[in-house]
């Protein structure tokens, strides 16, 4: 068959499609932050003047007094320690099993795949008692701990799949050239991993930065509650009035820097999202 | 793409007792490497959920902390002789096997473009993306503005009545959050379907061209009898990721107008309630339900799970 025009119609077609679809929350979430709070309602899609009030008063105030400041800094903080630990620990986990023999290496992969599955509520009400009585209620740590728990698995699929792709010999022959296999894992395989690693750090940064349940859960105020948690306790002006305005424009701050960072780093993420089969 | 795992290469020394040797110090520094992420992973797991099963058989409610003791199965029969937890099940159920199935046809066809694409790709993969990189509850919030009858402009769309009041109804919320969860996770969905798409040779397409097959016949006779262990593998963890659902209800509606899910009535009691024996039922009884869709998959459909991979 030919590959006509109308074959061409169709796939721009759809493609458009695909695009406006996926565009369309964000768009609209970008037009509702920029409508001033008295136009909050007009329901128009493009906004018929632009104003700036919702964002200013998400940083009114300052890191004492805004709703939004010390939430963006434990979702930051929160997310990034998260990442570096899961990543070393992975890192360590992938290696021996990407590279090194040993017993116990197909019951590693099973457990972490059945950890992959595991539903995280079941969890909450053990960890919102224990967090309680060991000080860890409503504290970095006590939401590091579990985002720790449920992307290792992550962490460690991507990375073994990275690793089995890089070559052999040359951690051979540094380790016939005298280095020990630690040295051989840190000053060849490293610099070799490092995509893989960065890939699997985007993936681990955005499940901790996602995280709702936990962090609704084992937060109570400003001290831990990350983004995703302040969100659903923002207020309005009154207690009649929908926050709206200030929940776009805070939504608005934590997607765009992440949708930015995902399309330029869209290949890596793609490879690591699609990195397939493994096999203990 | 399939790992070629270099064979390892064995010790090449004529003694035996230092190849064993080095054998030995493999293994430990092997066991070294993977004991800090195996102990990370079974304490917020393992163990929490031993915690939750001898909650779950203790009468424990921390308003009123001096009541308590050993109640059996108690808390079990309260739960699964409340009508709350069936209609959440159905809720649940009803969510999951719609949204998996639209994320499925929907995923499929994303994944044939990005995979055979004329032109485009990329701006699919793009698009594709952005839903991936979106908080959740954030998407949530974007729909639920987008579609709630003051902020919306849904409403305003040619075809659907200014009057209509999405959260109004069980029904037509559901079709919200259906909405939101779909634009959320296909991305997903596609990207593993995507994974099983590359695998398969492309000189079958070719040869069944010759052969005079359709687009439509090559579709079905080919590209889905060889993508079915990747399709169940996705259909497996998008299903254990649906039956889950948690974000989207709980900003969209709290479970109000009965669309309450079963991790929302677990996060009730537990939480809002602080009934932790009752909540650590709810808990364990989902535990098990996870259970049993994974069972489901692996023992009746035959998902070779050991090919799957977590998922993100």
């Amino acid at each position: 068959m030919r590959r006509g025009t109308s074959e061409y119609a169709l796939w721009s077609i759809g493609i458009v499609l695909v695009l406006v679809f996926a565009l369309i929350p964000v768009l609209w979430l970008v037009s509702l932050s920029l409508k001033p709070p008295d136009a909050i309602t007009d329901q128009r899609f493009i906004p018929a003047e632009v104003s700036f009030d919702n964002y200013k008063s998400l940083f009114e105030g300052g890191i004492g007094d805004s709703p939004f400041i010390k939430p963006l800094i434990n979702s930051l903080g929160i997310a990034l320690i998260t990442t570096l630990v899961a990543i070393t620990l992975a890192s360590f986990t992938a290696y021996a099993i990407a590279r090194l023999e040993f017993p116990g290496k197909r019951l590693i992969l099973a457990g972490a795949l059945a950890i992959a599955m595991f539903p995280p509520i079941s969890t909450v009400g053990p960890l919102f008692d224990m967090w309680r009585s060991i000080g860890l209620y409503d504290t970095w740590p006590g939401l590091i701990i579990p985002y720790l728990t449920f992307s290792l698995p992550l962490a460690i699929y991507v990375l073994v799949a990275f690793f089995r792709e890089i070559p052999w010999e040359l951690e051979q022959a540094a380790q016939v050239d005298g280095a020990t296999p630690f040295q051989a894992f840190r000053k060849v395989i490293v610099p070799l991993a490092a995509p893989g690693v960065f890939t699997a750090a985007i993936l681990v940064f955005i499940f901790a930065w996602n995280d709702f349940l936990f962090a609704i859960s084992l937060t109570s105020s400003d001290a831990s509650r990350t983004v995703p948690a302040a969100l659903a306790f923002f207020t309005g002006e009154s207690s009649f009035t929908q926050p709206t305005g200030s929940i776009s424009a805070a939504a608005v701050v934590v997607t765009v820097p992440i949708i930015v960072f995902v399309l330029v780093f869209q290949r890596r993420i793609v490879a690591g999202l699609t990195s397939g089969a493994v096999k203990g | 793409m399939e790992a070629s795992a270099p064979a390892h290469p064995a010790p090449a020394s004529s003694s035996p007792g230092r190849a064993s040797e080095r054998t030995r110090s493999e293994r430990r520094l092997a066991w070294m490497l993977c004991a800090p992420a195996v102990v990370a992973m079974l304490a917020v797991t393992a163990y929490p959920i031993g915690y939750a099963i001898a909650l779950s058989v203790q009468e424990v409610d921390l308003r009123f902390p001096d009541q308590g003791g050993f109640v059996g199965l108690d808390n079990y029969r309260a739960v699964l002789t409340s009508d709350l937890w069936w209609t959440d099940i159905f809720n649940t159920v009803f969510i999951l096997v719609t949204t998996v199935a639209i994320e499925l046809v929907l995923g499929m066809a994303i994944a044939l473009v990005m995979h055979r694409a004329i032109f485009g790709r990329g701006a699919v993969r793009t698009a594709v993306l952005i839903p991936y990189g979106i908080i959740t509850v954030v998407a949530a919030f974007a729909w639920q503005f987008a579609f709630a009858p003051e902020t919306g402009f849904v409403n305003n769309l040619p075809l659907v009545s200014d009057e209509m009041d999405w959260f109004g109804g069980r029904f037509s919320s559901f079709a919200v959050i259906i909405m939101a969860e779909v634009w959320k996770t296909t991305p997903f969905m596609a990207l593993l379907l995507l994974a099983g798409l590359v695998t398969i040779d492309g000189q079958l397409y070719e040869a069944a061209k010759v052969d005079g097959a359709n687009a439509w016949q090559r579709f079905t006779r080919i590209t889905l009898p060889l993508m079915k262990p990747a399709i169940l593998v996705a259909l497996l963890f998008r299903s254990l990721d649906a039956f889950r659902v948690f974000d989207t209800i709980f900003i969209m509606t709290r479970g109000a107008q009965d669309t309450e899910s079963v991790s929302i009535l677990g996060f009730n009691q537990l939480i809002s309630r602080l009934n932790l024996g009752l909540g650590s039922a709810v808990s364990v009884l989902i535990f098990f339900c996870v259970f049993l869709i994974a069972f489901l998959f692996v023992k009746g459909l035959g998902a070779r799970v050991e090919e799957g991979r977590p998922g993100g």
